[in-house]
């Protein structure tokens, strides 16, 4: 695992210090996360995986700076998140490209609103979509794509602003199983070509396991981490071998109380 | 009452085989809502053909469309252009009469055009300053119940005899409507959109001009169409009482001279002008805003 020993040498990338997250609601404040602390390292690929509504997604939306923390700080790069930057690209469940945009116009939207020129825009447009494979669409439209393309797309547009860290907000939960374990290696390959670490947020044990270095389990509401699984298996790992088979059995063990407990919440609620 | 041409349309999408299932050919799938249109028609006309022979429907009063189209040269002769493209005394009836929609029309364009370019900038300024919205929108939710026909004085103290008036007319009917409309689909943007514009780096002007302004043009652009007839009937009330020319000049005229052939004959004119201006601003939302989302009334 090269990104973990780097992580020991070089200082992480993100740091999460007591972080947590209470939204103010009409009655009681409701706590959606608590007492979070997590370093992510530079190349790292991080999955934050736990029972819906456990508060991953909100850490996730908290480091890109969409969200601002309750409590705790972040620092991102050495300086301390207080806003959306494109130094953090994030990618949507669903692909949320803008439907009046040609594929390329898409990719390339941030660097139109930094003024880079049109001719430089249609280049890295160009060089982009090479590296997600989708030469063929730059003139485009949305529409015109499947799922699993409109999602590469989604990738290749937070890509083109040159980010450190790439934020993904279970960006294949919309797509079928086949196309799903496509955008697995898709991602993947993305990620050896490039220097960015990922953060990938799911609650999918295959998924979390075939993709991450690191995989943080959330608890149940309020989230909190409950343990952090380094994965040691080589890349690519093949979903069939004994060690992912187990590790997926001990995930769902892990798992099973926080779903139990997140149920019996909802129950309670309703 | 308002007929929507849009539901006549639909057909396209509802008719898409024949009862034995099998898939129709593209051309023949155009010609059937057509020539359903057409047999629609045709049974509304034989309706009144009949209760016309039969002798229900008194000729002065409802003369069927054969008794009213029938005189086409007699009835252009009411169309006059007075001071609408210079006034020429000794012009065919045809073309006195296209003269006379032309005018109606190109009132109902500009009014049309102004507003809703007006309704959208204030829509759109009262969301981007601030204070300018606390100051606007209150007194804008409070004038637009007022029917835009009380507004037809006004447009005569202001405007005067003329184009003016009917013109204010028709942006009047749109712009608070679609001043609220507008500012009710800022505040529904989608989320995601808006996120992934921060995310980008864009600046609230840039998100207000790239993000929200094409995200809601569209939807926009139907609530126009949706209020077209609306500006259709204000335009009328307007040309028969400020301005002395127009289609709404001469339903006055056959009123006044009770000529039932001529005001059926007006109808017919207003109905088909109005059915063909609908279809044109159709085709272009369909080039001009492609995003739109498909449902019944986009596409």
């Amino acid at each position: 695992m090269s990104q973990n020993e780097s992580a020991s040498v070089q200082p992480p990338l993100v740091t999460c210090k007591g972080v947590g997250k209470t939204w103010q609601t009409d009655g009681a404040p409701f706590v959606a996360l608590r007492d979070i602390d997590l370093n992510i390292a530079r190349r790292e690929f991080v999955v934050f995986l736990g029972p819906s509504g456990c508060g991953k997604s909100t850490l996730l939306y908290l480091i890109s700076g969409l969200e601002q923390v309750s409590s705790g700080r972040i620092i991102c790069g050495g300086a301390e998140v207080s806003g959306p930057g494109t130094d953090r690209g994030l990618v949507f469940q669903d692909a949320s490209l803008f439907p009046w945009l040609s594929v390329g116009e898409n990719i390339t939207f941030g660097l139109k609103m930094q003024h880079m020129p049109k001719e430089n825009r249609r280049r890295v447009a160009e060089e982009i979509l090479e590296r997600v494979g989708l030469s063929e669409a730059i003139d485009k439209r949305p529409d015109q794509l499947s799922g699993g393309m409109r999602q590469r797309v989604a990738v290749g547009r937070a890509l083109a602003l040159k980010p450190e860290i790439l934020l993904l907000d279970e960006p294949f939960a919309a797509l079928d199983v086949q196309t799903r374990a496509k955008m697995q290696d898709f991602l993947i390959q993305v990620w050896q070509q490039s220097n960015v670490s990922m953060v990938f947020v799911t609650h999918h044990i295959d998924e979390a396991i075939a993709l991450a270095d690191r995989i943080v389990v959330f608890t149940a509401r309020p989230g909190r981490i409950k343990t952090i699984i380094p994965v040691a298996l080589p890349r690519p790992r093949d979903t069939r071998s004994r060690a992912f088979h187990d590790l997926s059995v001990h995930l769902t063990d892990l798992m099973r109380d926080e779903v139990d407990r997140a149920f019996a919440e909802q129950e309670r609620v309703r | 009452m308002k007929a929507d041409p849009t539901t006549f349309l639909a057909h396209r999408h509802a008719v898409r085989t024949v009862a034995s299932g099998r898939p129709l050919s593209g051309l023949v799938r155009r010609l059937v809502p057509l020539g359903w249109g057409a047999a629609s028609l045709a049974c509304f006309i034989a309706a009144w053909e009949l209760a016309w022979a039969a002798g229900w429907a008194d000729p002065l009063l409802l003369p069927p469309p054969h008794i009213f189209l029938r005189n086409f040269a007699s009835q252009a002769q009411y169309f006059i252009p007075t001071d609408v493209i210079g006034e020429t005394s000794n012009t065919t009836a045809l073309k006195s009469l296209a003269m006379t929609i032309v005018a109606t029309t190109l009132r109902v364009l500009s009014g049309l055009v102004l507003g809703f370019v007006c309704s959208v900038a204030m829509g759109v300024a009262i969301r981007y300053f601030r204070l300018f919205g606390n100051l606007t929108l209150p007194t804008i939710t409070l004038l637009a119940p007022i029917s835009p026909i009380a507004w037809l004085p006004v447009a005569i103290f202001l405007f005067g005899i003329g184009n003016a008036p009917a013109v204010f007319m028709v942006f009047i009917s749109l712009f608070f409507v679609m001043t609220v409309s507008t500012i009710s689909q800022i505040d529904n943007v989608s989320r995601t959109h808006l996120n992934v514009a921060a995310v980008m780096g864009a600046t609230r002007g840039q998100t207000f001009r790239h993000v929200i302004l094409p995200a809601i043009l569209p939807s926009l652009f139907m609530v126009l169409r949706m209020n077209l007839f609306g500006a259709w009937m204000v335009v009328l009330v307007a040309e028969a009482t400020g301005v002395g020319s127009g289609l709404g000049q001469v339903v006055m005229l056959a009123r006044n001279t009770f000529n039932s052939s001529l005001s059926f004959f007006t109808m017919t004119l207003i109905g088909v002008t109005g059915f063909a201006f609908d279809v044109a601003l159709l085709i272009v939302q369909r080039k001009v805003l492609f995003w739109m989302p498909s449902n019944g009334l986009g596409k």
